[in-house]
């Protein structure tokens, strides 16, 4: 396939309204900034722990998230840290639980690639790829049962659509009509390997549509066109008529986790992404439909002040006791 | 209910719980392969009748995917339901074994206790019916393995109603093992409101010259060992565990410093088998007042044969019981 279909000209889609599109400017870039300062962090050796960096798909999970509920459910996997902020977890309890802390959104014993947060409808973030699908149906499911109007959304790589909880799940997602977003963020790399090497159609739309689903492929690091097809699955998941798969076209601009140098991307490749960068090209749109330059660095500033908060938060924020591990596991503390 | 029958078969006992159960709570739904009657209810027609009564919406046939059926069910347990999901055959479990060890168990601790997922699986299993190595195998000891899941099996009809109705009912995820080659075994029928309570087991028959500790199939090959040497002036206890994760430490250990002696039996491969944990546990509060060490009887390290002769000889058996029971009290 074309490697670089994503960065070809922006489609026809309509501008998002202006006050949208500042929303899914401040969740990107809360997120890009987040996912520096982590970086930047881990690199000091002031955080220990495994990290897989989110930038180049900001855009994404922001204008997905801007056109759902803080009620509707989310179902993510361990590259979720945008997803998550865009979903609105607050910055300090996530940065907690990034950090093992007592704080943290689950009291440091689910750590980044096991993020819950049910106040902002973050259900599961999983770290066995694929596996979120089969859970997201049963979200779904109870959303039909109870008739709440509630849609969930589940997010994976193209990676994700070569395991076999793909195919069971949207299968049987289909087949019973549930209320759930499969928004796949093909980045076009599962972990080292190359989407042409390892996955059979030349797009995931393809496989949505053998499965008979709903299917539709997009520029998601355009946020009109994003937030569009976002708006479309959520309407028509609520309206009853089942599910969609939306293949958001996005790319990673660093290895699959920290550390990871990116040495397979080819190096015309990942130019030419860097160009496409969604976030610049966000802000530009922003000043294009006439937001003042003082307004957007106020966001930037605003954003900056929460994670510097959040980041000082985790950092002095006391470990759970040892103790810990016996709570939890059953319904009822584990004997010493 | 004057007109209920005194006696009932294990299949029934089943049926009769989940019916219990979701009339008790709306949030009770099943879902499993060709569970509602318009599939047949069931293959073994454990759940006959009861898409009837309570509608397809709550009790849901399901494509052949464990994966999916595990993980809505997971799912929409993660939300308030109480899902009872239907895993046809206890080999079919390796394939949602992803759903049931990295997500059914852990997302309550994963979550610091935000989530919790009250799910039931159903499955059953058991050999000596010829269906060879892909539908018999007893695989609770990988299960009991694993922190976060309760895992649980009756012996008779009494003790899978109340059961099985506690498993529904508990919010942490259960796997109820039932017993295919038993399904229609009759036993005594229990009262409406009868509950068995999980992590408790029974003891149905006292003794006073070693403990026979066993669950599931196990416990009918126990007593009729005990029915034999009784008549040699050899006193077996036997001890029901019924649930097996986690298991009732208090009464074996109070039933084997009585008796000084124990067995442990069960259908599965012997090797790694749940015995070998009962087995160290008792060793490891009792050892000096054993009259010998903690024997064990379990099935041959093979996949569970085809051929009824092979089969046969494979299998954990009445004779082996016996002649455990005689090596340890000499």
């Amino acid at each position: 396939m074309d490697d670089h279909q994503r960065s070809k000209a922006l489609s026809d889609t309509q501008m998002a309204d202006k006050d949208v599109l500042i929303d899914i400017f401040t969740r990107a870039d809360l997120i890009m900034q987040s996912d520096i300062k982590f970086r930047k962090m881990i690199g000091a050796g002031q955080l220990q722990i495994v990290y897989y960096p989110v930038r180049g798909q900001e855009v994404v999970s922001s204008a997905m998230m801007a056109a759902i509920n803080q009620e509707d459910y989310l179902v993510t996997i361990y590259r979720g840290l945008h997803d998550q902020l865009a979903k609105g977890i607050p910055s300090k309890e996530l940065w907690a639980e990034f950090a093992g802390k007592m704080a943290g959104t689950c009291k440091g014993k689910g750590g980044p690639m096991h993020i819950t947060h049910p106040e902002t409808g973050v259900m599961v973030t999983t770290g066995i790829v694929g596996s979120g699908i089969p859970i997201a149906n049963g979200l779904g499911l109870a959303s039909q049962l109870d008739k709440d109007g509630k849609v969930t959304v589940c997010c994976f790589g193209d990676g994700a659509t070569n395991i076999g909880a793909f195919h069971e799940g949207l299968n049987m997602a289909q087949v019973w009509k549930l209320p759930v977003i499969f928004l796949c963020q093909n980045n076009l790399y599962s972990e080292h390997t190359p989407m042409a090497f390892a996955t059979s159609s030349d797009t995931i739309k393809q496989r949505g549509e053998g499965l008979g689903m709903r299917s539709v492929r997009v520029n998601g690091n355009d946020a009109s066109e994003m937030y569009a097809a976002a708006k479309e699955a959520v309407e028509y998941a609520r309206a009853g008529n089942g599910p969609t798969l939306i293949e958001a076209m996005t790319f990673r601009f660093h290895g699959h986790l920290l550390g990871d140098t990116g040495h397979y991307i080819p190096e015309a490749e990942m130019e030419q992404a860097l160009k496409d960068d969604p976030m610049p090209i966000l802000r530009q749109q922003l000043l294009d439909i006439q937001v003042s330059e003082a307004d957007i660095a106020a966001i930037e500033a605003k954003n900056k002040a929460i994670i510097d908060e959040a980041a000082q938060f985790a950092l002095d924020a006391p470990y759970p006791p040892g103790d810990e591990y016996r709570i939890d596991v059953l319904d009822v503390e584990i004997a010493a | 209910m004057s007109d209920a029958p005194k006696e009932i078969m294990f299949a029934q006992a089943c049926n009769m719980a989940m019916a219990k159960a979701m009339a008790d709570d709306p949030k009770v739904i099943l879902m499993g392969e060709d569970i509602a009657d318009e599939q047949g209810g069931g293959v073994f027609k454990v759940t006959a009748g009861l898409s009837a009564q309570f509608g397809t919406d709550r009790v849901r046939s399901t494509p052949i995917s464990e994966q999916a059926i595990v993980g809505a069910a997971v799912g929409s347990a993660l939300v308030g339901y109480k899902p009872v999901a239907e895993i046809m055959l206890m080999n079919f479990i390796t394939v949602a074994m992803d759903q049931i060890v990295n997500h059914a168990a852990k997302l309550r601790f994963m979550s610091g206790g935000q989530t919790s997922v009250p799910l039931t699986i159903r499955t059953t299993t058991g050999a000596g019916t010829g269906l060879g190595g892909q539908h018999s195998d007893m695989l609770e000891a990988w299960l009991a393995h694993v922190p976060g899941l309760k895992v649980v099996a009756a012996s008779n009809p009494c003790d899978a109603y109340g059961l099985l109705y506690s498993s529904i009912m508990d919010p942490n995820p259960v796997i109820f093992i039932e017993n295919t080659p038993t399904y229609f075994t009759k036993g005594p029928a229990p009262a409406p409101d009868h509950v068995v309570p999980l992590g408790v087991a029974s003891v149905p028959r006292e003794g006073s010259d070693i403990s026979l500790i066993t669950y599931s199939r196990g416990v009918g090959a126990c007593h009729a060992v005990a029915e034999k040497l009784a008549g040699e002036g050899i006193s077996c206890e036997v001890v029901d565990l019924r649930t097996i994760a986690p298991f009732d430490e208090e009464t074996v250990l109070k039933s084997v410093a009585k008796t000084k002696a124990a067995v442990v039996v069960h259908e599965a491969v012997k090797n790694f088998g749940t015995g070998a944990e009962i087995s160290s546990r008792i060793h490891e509060e009792l050892f000096s007042e054993l009259k010998a060490p903690v024997g064990r009887v379990g099935s041959g390290y093979a996949p569970v044969p085809f051929s009824p002769a092979i089969e046969k000889a494979w299998m954990f058996s009445e004779g082996d019981i016996e002649r455990e029971i005689r090596k340890i009290l000499g």
